[in-house]
């Protein structure tokens, strides 16, 4: 199981996530700087981590999802890999056409730092078999555009299919539908807002990401699952 | 009839110089200097850069012990925890900027403090805002406290250091001149520490990062004058700033520094360009020469004057290790920054500057960057004099104490500040193990380590206003208090003296007396100070009546601590029904009006800012940071709370809120109640244990007095004061509904 975390300039969970990886997934987890035009070799999930992509210049993850880098994250995706975006990792999901809708400001304008309560939706998905179905995990927030918005034909398609994986209990930003994470079409590219990599170590007050990471022990290396 | 031009000594005050300093500054180089180097040399004798009035009084100040491994004089003070890891910290104020353009000078007061962390070579890992806004119910108090939260969450968030702690506070004295005090944290390996000299003759003087504007001009005079209505025009000497680009120079600086092709490092701070290169020179002992025209700039046209004072940030000056400059660019490319040579170090002592070809400043090294001295005569105010010794005694006692407890907590210096805290990334890093509002202290790990690092940041203003001496060393004690609560070692602490125009003698006795307090403070309680920041001239003056108001003085205390485990630690909130509760320190308040003296209550029921500050007694204030560390490191407790605003029925309260479980406890004693429960004795912690037989063994083995109030449980605040057949009890959801409400209604 290869772990690949992306670094943006202006990434700024890119620690966090290769410490949580490193801890749950793979010892051996390493960086990939985003001029980089391929990834590494055997690379079963990509991590898109958190932060601010170029300043979130333009848009958040606008310019991001236009590096070098992302061809080749694209390329994995279509390939059936893995592709884990969390916060500025989701924002630069969306915008690269990975996954659809956008994530717009919260409905306060303001930045929100706080654990959150997530339902699980499905456990039928390579991020959530761990879990239990219904389950209620507590997942640190802290993002200031995190409203996820699609058209009702696409929350309508993502809802049909079982795509919304994660669920806010109580809508912090304004999220559509409370939409905290949403899986591609295939279920292999994973975006949301919370962050599990900050929830893997009872020290730091939850353990509950760690089922995330737990659910794709259960399936990388063992090839790709395609729907 | 002709117009006389004014000669360059007429406008020395334009400059920031007085007459006297202008004459010493010719006597200093045996000639008229130009209008550059008054300039120059203005800025360098400022408070904010020369600490003119300040550094005389500082040789009281313990700067030495095993655990300091840089002490004051670097970009920050950095003490060791272990295990070969060392922690850089540093407060430093933002004041001005943040009266006249509160987002911006907050925000750059964030980035310009996490550039003096990791300009020692330590990586940024926490963030501590100490912030003191006026009236919470006028229109520019709700302006400032948005605009400053805004602009630290903006710069903050987006570096990705997390916000863990700090204080918020309000009271009138800062109506006009809001206190932005930032203190950041970083952690290094001891081999990276790195230093801000020239290192020696031949070496490159390299800039890096953001291009030279014309914003914050003078920033460091602003800074070193008192505000006024005409400050709003000084908005141009505000500067502002860019997290994003910060980011890819705070990760290219420690690059470099971890290669080790770096011989010294600074950050352009106040007086940008010239107070970096002219540091750096003299700690080098050497003289320096740069080119002015290599100074990559954002607009054209820009002067001489303008590109060595512009305080733009994220700029950092950069001098590599000799025959790897080479490597160092390389490593510097992937960041995409400007990387420019623009001088170099010269066997000489002076410090040169050219422009077009000519030479436009030449000046000796060590005047630059030795500012004259002033040790001015401090007088004590008449009327604070008479505040503090006013007779309380005759105040009557409030016939309903527990709707006093309810307008305490509504108070909101005393109140939630989650409102605040949660605007900020508490949590990036994923080193944050206590979050703000949990304890009385953040704590931190250090991963691949099982230490933790603690920090605080803690003065109460009106203490220090009644009797600065006191008040500051309480600041100490408190800070050291605090991060006992969590569990930690208190290490050493970085200071911010924030105070009103220094020329006034009943200003300088504050300082004077502040400065002796801390010194003495932190001599008892094992603290030395590493460093700090002067802010003098917060005051305001009313330009339609003349009238002057100064800030409560506020010498804002940064401590640093640790846990040799971070798994060993308290927090304050009841944790389960049925433990005792005991309160350790200074016995129940005396029975006469200075028990009540200086207190929040007085400010807030009976409007009176008066009375004595509790004395302190800092041999027994190291007892009871002993006892509480006995405690917890046994395993006796995990549960700690300090008493401080609001006193012993405040901290009790509060402790029930966290958590939701209540508690039942009586105070003994026939003082007047509302000193029991509202009087801010110093040296108080309460603690919530099972054991109580070994607890009080310990306690007592310690020789730390402690006093068994009670058990915890149901879902109220009960006090009785048995003596005195008085009863409060308040529902906590009552309590919790006072004390949520009042910043969230602030921020709107």
């Amino acid at each position: 199981m290869n772990v690949a975390v992306i670094q943006f300039p202006g990434s700024n969970c890119d620690g966090d996530a290769l410490h949580a990886a490193r801890l749950t997934l793979d010892p051996d987890a390493q960086f990939v700087w985003h001029t980089d035009d391929g990834l590494p070799a055997g690379t079963d999930l990509v991590f898109l981590p958190g932060g601010f992509s170029y300043g979130d210049h333009l848009r958040s993850g606008a310019i991001a999802a236009r590096s070098p880098i992302m061809n080749a994250v694209k390329a994995h995706a279509e390939r059936g890999g893995y592709v884990l975006g969390v916060c500025n990792g989701f924002q630069v999901l969306t915008e690269s056409g990975l996954l659809p809708g956008a994530l717009s400001r919260n409905t306060d304008l303001h930045f929100l730092c706080r654990p959150v309560h997530l339902r699980v939706e499905t456990t039928d998905t390579a991020f959530t078999g761990a879990y239990t179905a219904g389950q209620i995990i507590e997942i640190p927030i802290a993002h200031g555009e995190g409203n996820y918005y699609a058209d009702a034909e696409t929350v309508a398609r993502l809802e049909g299919n079982g795509q919304v994986i994660f669920r806010y209990v109580d809508n912090p930003n304004g999220s559509l539908n409370d939409i905290a994470g949403i899986v591609s079409e295939r279920g292999n590219v994973l975006g949301m807002m919370p962050h599990p990599e900050r929830a893997v170590e009872a020290l730091l007050g939850s353990e509950d990401g760690r089922g995330l990471f737990e659910s794709l022990k259960g399936v990388l290396g063992k090839g790709v699952l395609v729907k | 009839m002709t117009a006389s031009v004014p000669s360059l000594r007429d406008r020395a005050g334009t400059f920031g110089l007085s007459e006297g300093e202008y004459d010493l500054l010719v006597e200093g180089i045996g000639r008229e200097p130009n209008a550059l180097e008054a300039a120059i040399v203005g800025a360098m004798w400022s408070e904010h850069c020369g600490y003119k009035n300040s550094r005389p009084l500082f040789s009281a100040f313990p700067t030495t012990g095993p655990q300091v491994l840089q002490g004051p004089g670097e970009n920050a003070g950095v003490v060791d925890i272990g295990d070969g890891w060392g922690v850089a910290f540093k407060m430093e104020s933002h004041n001005h900027p943040s009266a006249v353009e509160p987002v911006q000078g907050a925000a750059t007061g964030v980035g310009g403090i996490l550039r003096d962390i990791f300009a020692m070579g330590a990586r940024p890992f926490a963030v501590l805002d100490s912030l003191r806004f006026g009236d919470p119910d006028s229109p520019r108090t709700r302006f400032l406290v948005n605009g400053v939260v805004d602009g630290i969450a903006h710069y903050g968030n987006a570096i990705g250091v997390p916000t863990v702690g700090g204080e918020v506070t309000f009271h009138p004295s800062y109506q006009e001149n809001p206190l932005v005090n930032v203190m950041a944290l970083g952690l290094l390996r001891h081999e990276d520490l790195a230093k801000g000299t020239m290192g020696e003759v031949g070496n490159r003087i390299v800039y890096v990062g953001s291009k030279t504007g014309r914003d914050g001009l003078g920033g460091a005079v602003f800074a070193s004058a008192d505000l006024s209505d005409a400050s709003q025009a000084d908005r141009p000497a505000v500067q502002v700033g860019d997290p994003f680009m910060e980011k890819l120079l705070l990760e290219a600086t420690l690059d470099v520094i971890n290669a080790g092709v770096v011989a010294g490092v600074q950050d352009m701070g106040a007086a940008g360009l010239v107070s970096s290169t002219c540091e750096m020179a003299y700690r080098a002992g050497l003289g320096i020469t740069m080119d002015l025209d290599r100074v990559p700039t954002r607009e054209s046209g820009m002067v001489p004057m303008e590109l060595c004072l512009s305080e733009s940030q994220e700029r950092m000056i950069l001098v590599p290790v000799p025959g790897r400059e080479d490597e160092m660019h390389a490593l510097l490319d992937k960041w995409e920054l400007d990387v420019i040579d623009i001088g170099q170090v010269e066997a000489h002592d002076r410090y040169r500057l050219t422009w077009r070809g000519e030479v436009v400043c030449d000046l000796p090294v060590a005047l630059l960057n030795e500012a004259p001295k002033y040790t001015r005569e401090g007088v004590e105010s008449e009327e604070i004099r008479a505040a503090r010794e006013r007779d309380l005694s005759g105040l009557p006692v409030p016939a309903d104490l527990g709707s006093v407890l309810l307008q305490l907590l509504a108070h909101p210096t005393i109140a939630s500040k989650r409102p605040i805290y949660e605007r900020f990334d508490h949590q990036v890093m994923t080193n944050t193990v206590v979050v703000p509002g949990a304890a009385d202290a953040a704590v931190l790990r250090v991963k691949g380590s099982s230490k933790g690092v603690a920090a605080t940041s803690d003065c109460n203003p009106r203490f220090v206003q009644l009797d600065p001496y006191t008040g500051a060393a309480a600041a100490v004690a408190e800070a050291a208090r605090n991060l006992a609560c969590v569990g930690a070692t208190p290490l050493a602490i970085t200071d911010n003296l924030n105070f009103g125009n220094p020329h006034r003698p009943e200003v300088y006795y504050q300082l004077q007396q502040a400065v002796q307090g801390i010194a003495d403070a932190c001599r008892a309680l094992n603290t030395p100070v590493t460093g700090g920041n002067v802010s003098l001239y917060n005051q305001y003056v009313d330009q339609t009546t003349g009238r002057t108001v100064a800030i409560h003085p506020t010498p804002t205390i940064g401590m640093v601590g640790v846990l040799p485990d971070v798994a060993v630690r308290a927090t304050l909130n009841l944790k389960a029904a049925g433990q005792t509760l005991y309160l350790l320190g200074t016995a129940l308040a005396e029975n006469d009006g200075d028990s009540i003296g200086a207190s929040q209550y007085l400010e807030t029921v009976h409007g009176l800012e008066a009375g004595r500050v509790p004395a302190l007694d800092l041999d027994l204030e190291a007892r009871v940071i002993a006892g509480t560390l006995a405690l917890i490191r046994t395993h006796l407790t995990d549960t700690a709370h300090d008493c401080a605003e609001g006193g012993l029925a405040v901290a009790l309260a509060e402790m029930g809120m966290a958590s939701g479980v209540g508690l039942q406890v009586s105070l003994p004693g026939t003082a007047r109640a509302d000193a029991l429960l509202y009087g801010e004795a110093h040296s108080r912690v309460v603690v919530a244990v099972t054991d109580t037989e070994a607890t009080e063994r310990t306690l007592t083995g310690l020789n730390v007095p402690f006093v068994r109030l009670g058990l915890s449980g149901g879902d109220s605040v009960t006090i009785s004061l048995p003596e005195q057949d008085i009863q409060l009890s308040v529902k906590l959801t009552e309590l919790k509904a006072a004390y949520d409400a009042p910043l969230r209604e602030i921020l709107g």
